[in-house]
């Protein structure tokens, strides 16, 4: 209480108090926000390790105040596998985004999915290549248009877009994977609840976790933040659904 | 033991604690001897889906403190560069062995010093260079095993051998290290934020291009340190060498053989071998090109003369550089090397 007013909500003290380079509305700074509050609630500021990829989220390690190694583009499964074989009582994540985690780095995701690495990939899934300008990426949408899909994306040239949460499910040494989304207030709590429970199931030592967040880009998408929601729900949703596709069984 | 199978138990006993590879010949026998010892110690062995994962598994596993070693053969270690670059960049110590095979491309799987170029000029995208050792032997192959874990950790670098299939696949006698207890102390590493301490960050991500020259500066501050203090080499007859033979690995033993056909023939010859590739032995080389009674040098290689141009750079033009060298895999015989080194005098 101060000068007779109660502070409901700040900053998480794991966030740096940097002004970060991401753009409005996009979905990233939300994410970072939801995983340093459990940092905060969970008590693990010494206990997680994270990995930042190449794209837009390369800089996380400004804003998150945890240990975080930078991986080569495409390499973060590989580099979080290092890291948690190392350190095996810790928590560790990788953050990456639909380039990184689904096209450059495809194999490497596979293979640490495949071997079961406990560790948690937070995928932000957009759609697009968003550092770059705005490309076309493996999970952009058929017939959507980006700067290399100007005419919108070709199915018979560029193939379909991944969905990689659907793909992950089939490992059988893969926990937990969920995809969800930021959309609304409902969805942003139904996340962070997604992001605590793989940390949860990592200190069990159950598997890999993987998190997919269906995620905007206003400015990639050349639209509103507010027109970017709009797409969420009537073009993304519809292809890449919000839900759980594989969980630890609850007798264990 | 096989040359493989030394490089490998010596890093068990350098206290390594985690392994990531590929199989390739012809370097396999390092992966296979560390799955078959691997139960009885508590080092993590991943036989990762591609040379790039591994490289990328050791930045992470290095990156969190590890000691960690990742061994592969000439295409292998190309696909590595891009990871070595990064590791350069982010300080972060590792271990890596090259037993080289003929190239480019997919090339063969006979012996081969191709890579030498690739090996002590960086390899990857920047400015930096690898401590890169030499090895010559089976005990070499152990030794500088040993001496790589603790270069690496002195200097936050990662450090290579750079050897070949013959070296690797030869069998020889050899006295093995003691197994090493210590952990060096990493404050750097990646191991959870605690409280008496700023977070932890390996990147080499630097957009402001003052903040990356001062990132490059202090690099080469570090690079300059390992030039003054860690030149190794050998020197076999040269006291009075008129023919200096220079060679390195499996052609400075071929060499030292037809510096010994020579002198039976009354031929003053020696043999210079750099054992530390980078930092490459330059003032022990213009030293000797300054005596009198050298008349000239001749580089073996099994390439087309890579180490050649640094013995040139070192030689300052005060004496003549010669080439001798087999590519492809072909292993060049003391005879033949003799006959070559003849053809100058």
């Amino acid at each position: 209480m101060k000068d007779g007013f109660e502070l409901i909500y700040e900053r998480p003290a794991s966030l740096t108090d940097t002004r970060m380079h991401y753009c409005p509305g996009c979905f990233h700074s939300t994410i970072h926000k939801l995983m340093m509050e459990l940092v905060v609630e969970m008590d693990i500021q010494d206990k997680i390790i994270g990995v930042c990829p190449v794209g837009c989220s390369v800089f996380a390690y400004h804003y998150m105040d945890i240990d975080m190694q930078q991986a080569a583009h495409g390499r973060a499964a590989a580099v979080a596998t290092g890291i948690k074989r190392i350190l095996p009582d810790k928590i560790v994540f990788s953050y990456q985004g639909d380039g990184d985690l689904a096209a450059i780095g495809t194999a490497e995701t596979l293979h640490a999915c495949n071997r079961g690495e406990n560790f948690t990939f937070i995928f932000i899934n957009n759609g697009i290549y968003g550092m770059t300008g705005g490309q076309m990426a493996p999970t952009t949408l058929e017939g959507q248009k980006t700067s290399t899909s100007p005419y919108g994306r070709d199915a018979a040239t560029a193939g379909m877009p991944m969905k990689m949460a659907e793909i992950v499910a089939t490992f059988e040494r893969v926990a937990y994977v969920e995809r969800v989304s930021c959309n609304t207030p409902a969805n942003t709590r139904k996340a962070k609840r997604a992001i605590k429970k793989s940390f949860e199931y990592q200190m069990e030592g159950l598997g890999t976790s993987f998190i997919e967040v269906a995620s905007n880009c206003p400015s990639g998408w050349k639209c509103t933040p507010e027109e970017s929601l709009r797409w969420l729900e009537e073009q993304v949703f519809p292809y890449y659904p919000l839900g759980m596709f594989k969980e630890p069984p609850k007798n264990r | 033991m096989k040359g493989n199978e030394a490089l490998a138990e010596a890093a068990i006993r350098a206290g390594m604690q985690a392994y990531f590879g590929y199989p390739i010949t012809p370097q396999s026998e390092v992966i296979e001897y560390l799955a078959q010892e691997k139960p009885k110690y508590d080092y993590t062995l991943i036989q990762a889906e591609s040379e790039l994962a591994a490289v990328n598994m050791i930045y992470g596993a290095a990156g969190a403190g590890g000691r960690v070693m990742a061994t592969t053969s000439s295409p292998g270690f190309s696909l590595m560069q891009e990871g070595i670059s990064y590791l350069v960049c982010a300080q972060i110590p590792a271990v890596f062995a090259n037993i080289m095979r003929g190239g480019p491309g997919l090339g063969t799987i006979q012996p081969s010093q191709g890579d030498y170029f690739q090996a002590v000029k960086g390899g990857g995208h920047g400015d930096y260079h690898l401590i890169v050792l030499g090895p010559n032997s089976v005990q070499e192959m152990a030794d500088h095993t040993t001496l790589a874990f603790e270069l690496a950790d002195k200097y936050r670098i990662p450090v290579m051998l750079l050897s070949d299939g013959a070296t690797g696949q030869m069998m020889e006698k050899l006295t093995l290290p003691e197994r090493s207890e210590y952990k060096p102390n990493k404050p750097w590493a990646t191991t959870g934020k605690t409280e008496d301490r700023e977070r932890n960050i390996l990147t080499s991500l630097y957009i402001k291009p003052e903040d990356m020259e001062a990132v490059n500066l202090k690099l080469q501050e570090k690079f300059n340190t390992i030039v003054e203090n860690e030149v190794r080499h050998e020197e076999y007859m040269m006291d009075d060498a008129e023919i200096v033979v220079t060679a390195f690995g499996l052609c400075s033993r071929i060499g030292k053989k037809a510096v010994d056909m020579g002198r039976e023939q009354g031929l003053k010859m020696g043999l210079f071998r750099p054992i530390t590739l980078w930092p490459f032995p330059a003032p022990q080389v213009e030293e000797i090109a300054g005596r009198e009674q050298v008349k000239f040098f001749i580089s073996i290689e099994m390439n087309a003369g890579q180490m050649l141009e640094d013995v040139k750079l070192a030689a300052c033009g005060k004496k003549p550089v010669h080439f001798y060298g087999r590519m492809g895999g072909i292993v060049p015989t003391p005879q033949e090397v003799f006959d070559a080194i003849k053809e100058h005098v």
